[in-house]
């Protein structure tokens, strides 16, 4: 198929609308047995006309277009030991390191130390957990978000929050970060493991260790704001930051770096259906 | 950390048994797959690290009483390393499909593992998820509702900060999603929309990827355009997916890729269109189509028509939208450059994937059915006659472009002089030789608009021995009446 020369001018150079020839009908056009009509045709998803572009994506897919290039290598470092107060794991791998920080420091109560997978867990849990004012308005109105991110209703108690997660959203009844918070113990703070069970459906912990300094003192009742809650877990993060500096790494979200992962195709490749992933960028943090 | 699993046949590609197939054999049981709504598409990530491949062979079938070990050892090890190699045994046993049941059908191991999967031990977790995640990859609906207790836990994971474990989880959910619809009736109430939503604002490509796959699975899914499509035009993911198929630097093939199924899926479901073209989808898309004939320019290779496929899809299918008119009756997408983009497509399809043609010419259909403006492009851009040079292809192509062909002739007496003198005559005696009857009758429409408007196309029609083209069809019952009409036409002419 032969394309005139003067196309790829065409595509290259700026938007532009070609003034209409005239449109000037003759009734005789449509007349029977003709039946040609000038229509937009539209297909719905099952029809067979996407047959073979839908074999196509499933091929894709199922990774059997597309050869699959070495798995990159782990980058290895020498051992290191996780920077944060009361952690003993030691990585000698920086994915490794990411993940278990995310996980275990990324969101953490500092007031009892237990993590959570997403802030919105967390600040639901200081809320409920560890400010007082909170505890005084629950009594007059809902105060119990409910968990799941997009549902804004509330409640009057984390047991009725409990069924509306259950009975509305089809969660578990033992939904591992929707622990009731137990009978508060006025000698001490809040300590990790104080439901009892020592098993992998405690909310998780940081260490299995126990944390040494409480921030709070036993028997004193604080009620540090949100905004001081978020400054100390802050500190945790930039003391983080300056050890990897010191390795030379960034953890977080660099937005500068691009990320891309490589697939070789059958055929060497020019478009950026080849990418290569790296899972860090070397450079210090700014 | 991840790499796709190497590039070769499976014995099976979801039900249908490929082995000692040649790829076209392959291509017909998959669109006969297609044709009984058996086509069910997963991905797969599994890391093929060395020192695993150094251990030699392929992982063995693990029974009851070895899965059972592998979970207490996972469960109760006293030292990490041994825990998590009890996972990574588990895992890799968990490739087969006899696993796979094996534990499922013991009791207290799905609990097990999502206890596991919410530890506190970041790395247990990790492996944990990976055997959820093979486990998704089965192709049996059990097993995949089986892993029902641990869907609130993946979408809570999806607020996250561990890109490789949202990554994971992702891939895990759209597995589990397009497997079975009890998985699907479970996630809607426990908000996979808005986490979703959520999580698509994440920097991070291979997180957009996955999303992007899990959400195209969510879409494809035979209760989507009641149950599902409204919950996501209602919510801000249309808005972000077409941010994510914005041409520029910043556009990224693999997540464009699985954006604009994702809005294929959508649009084709006719929802709610209008509110698509209100966010800009027209514009956007038009726009993708230059880039993407302009990628096609600068480089010989495969892999753009994964792109284009989907792209020529919604905007073919928007086109026939009524919103797309704006007050001054001017169609919203334009541009001449569009039908010069869809060109440099269309011959990039005609040597690398000539299955592609009906798509590149359905658009073209469309652009040019009520658009005054596409048919002059066409005839001035000098384009008949590369579309002339389609019909040989297949008769389904033939058809299409004799249509488009009609599209230009039926504007009147000043189109067709530009369609004359020709090739169009000589094709159309030569398509008119055809056996097709859909593709001689296009044809007989496109010499009656010819004959209307170019009354000198008849003389030459009669001494290039139009009239015996014309007769053999006088028998044809589809045919007939317009043979009929079009020889007292040429007679009387």
């Amino acid at each position: 198929m032969q394309l005139p020369p003067a196309l790829c001018a065409r595509l290259a150079a700026g938007p532009g609308v070609a003034e209409p020839l005239p449109v000037e009908r003759d009734p005789a056009a449509g007349a029977a047995p003709f039946r040609f009509v000038a229509r937009p045709v539209r297909f719905p998803r099952e029809h067979e006309f996407f047959e073979d572009g839908d074999v196509q994506r499933h091929l894709y897919l199922q990774d059997v277009l597309m050869q699959v290039a070495d798995a990159p290598e782990k980058p290895r470092v020498p051992a290191f030991a996780c920077q944060v107060a009361g952690c003993c794991q030691v990585f000698d791998a920086l994915d490794d390191y990411e993940h278990h920080y995310h996980t275990l420091h990324g969101n953490v109560c500092s007031f009892c130390k237990r993590a959570f997978p997403s802030g919105h867990l967390l600040d639901a849990h200081i809320l409920e957990w560890h400010d007082s004012l909170f505890q005084i308005l629950s009594e007059r109105q809902d105060m119990y978000q409910c968990l799941v991110e997009g549902c804004t209703e509330k409640f009057k108690t984390s047991r009725d929050r409990k069924d509306h997660l259950v009975r509305i959203h089809l969660y578990p009844v033992d939904f591992r970060f929707d622990k009731p918070k137990k009978n508060r113990s006025p000698a001490s703070a809040e300590v990790p493991g104080d439901s009892g069970e020592r098993s992998e459906g405690e909310a998780m912990e940081i260490c299995s260790e126990p944390v040494a300094a409480s921030p709070a003192p036993a028997g004193e009742r604080r009620t540090y704001s949100h905004r001081s809650v978020s400054k100390l877990f802050l500190k945790h993060v930039l003391n983080v930051c300056s050890v990897l500096r010191i390795l030379g790494c960034t953890l977080g979200r660099c937005a500068s770096h691009t990320e891309f992962r490589k697939v070789t195709l059958g055929k060497k490749i020019g478009f950026r259906f080849c990418r290569r992933r790296k899972s860090r960028c070397f450079r210090s943090c700014e | 950390m991840w790499s796709r699993r190497r590039g070769h046949l499976r014995p099976t590609v979801c039900g249908v048994e490929t082995s000692g197939l040649e790829p076209r054999d392959l291509g017909s049981a998959l669109r006969k797959a297609r044709r009984e709504q058996q086509l069910v598409s997963k991905r797969l990530l599994r890391e093929d690290a060395p020192e695993e491949a150094g251990e030699g062979c392929v992982a063995a079938i693990l029974g009851e009483a070895e899965v059972q070990q592998f979970l207490r050892q996972a469960q109760r090890g006293t030292e990490e390393k041994e825990r998590e190699g009890a996972l990574v045994s588990l895992r890799r046993g968990l490739q087969h499909p006899e696993t796979q049941q094996t534990f499922i059908q013991l009791e207290g191991s799905m609990r097990t593992l999502v206890g596991l999967l919410t530890s506190n031990q970041a790395l247990l977790q990790l492996e944990a998820a990976r055997c959820l995640h093979e486990l998704s990859h089965s192709e049996q609906s059990t097993i995949a509702e089986a892993c029902l207790p641990a869907t609130s836990y993946l979408l809570t994971y999806l607020s996250g900060h561990s890109s490789d474990f949202i990554e994971l989880c992702l891939y895990t959910l759209g597995n589990l999603i397009v497997e079975s619809e009890a998985v699907r009736r479970q996630l809607l109430p426990q908000g996979i929309v808005p986490a979703l939503a959520a999580c698509i604002q994440s920097p991070h490509v291979a997180v957009l990827e996955a999303l992007g796959y899990a959400l195209s699975q969510l879409l494809q899914a035979k209760e989507a355009p009641e149950k599902i499509i409204p919950s996501i035009l209602a919510s801000t993911l249309p808005q972000h997916m077409l941010q994510m198929l914005q041409p520029g630097p910043k556009l990224n093939p693999g997540v464009a890729v699985e954006f604009a199924w994702c809005l294929h899926y959508i649009i084709c479901s006719q929802v709610s269109n209008p509110l698509l073209i209100g966010h800009g989808a027209l514009s956007t898309l038009g726009l993708l189509l230059l880039d993407l004939a302009g990628a096609v320019q600068r480089t010989e290779d495969a892999g753009l028509e994964l792109l284009a496929c989907p792209v020529l899809r919604c905007l073919s299918n928007l086109l026939t939208e009524a919103a797309v008119e704006t007050v001054g009756g001017q169609m919203q997408l334009r541009d001449e450059r569009v039908v010069a983009a869809l060109f440099i497509l269309l011959q990039f399809f005609f040597q690398k994937q000539p299955s592609l043609l009906p798509e590149g010419l359905w658009l073209l259909n469309n652009l040019t059915a009520n658009s005054p403006s596409f048919c002059t492009s066409l005839l001035s851009l000098d384009l008949i006659e590369p579309l002339l040079q389609l019909l040989p292809v297949s008769n389904v192509v033939s058809v299409m472009v004799l249509t488009v062909l009609c599209n230009v002739a039926e504007k009147g007496p000043a189109y067709c002089q530009r369609l004359w003198p020709g090739p169009l005559l000589p094709t159309l005696l030569h398509t008119l030789a055809f056996s097709d009857t859909e593709v001689v009758g296009q044809s007989l429409e496109l010499l009656h608009l010819l004959f209307l408007y170019q009354p000198e196309a008849v003389q030459v029609f009669l001494q290039q021995s139009g009239l015996q083209a014309l007769e053999r069809h006088q028998e044809e019952a589809q045919l007939q009446d317009r043979v009929y009409a079009l020889r007292q036409t040429a007679l009387q002419g």
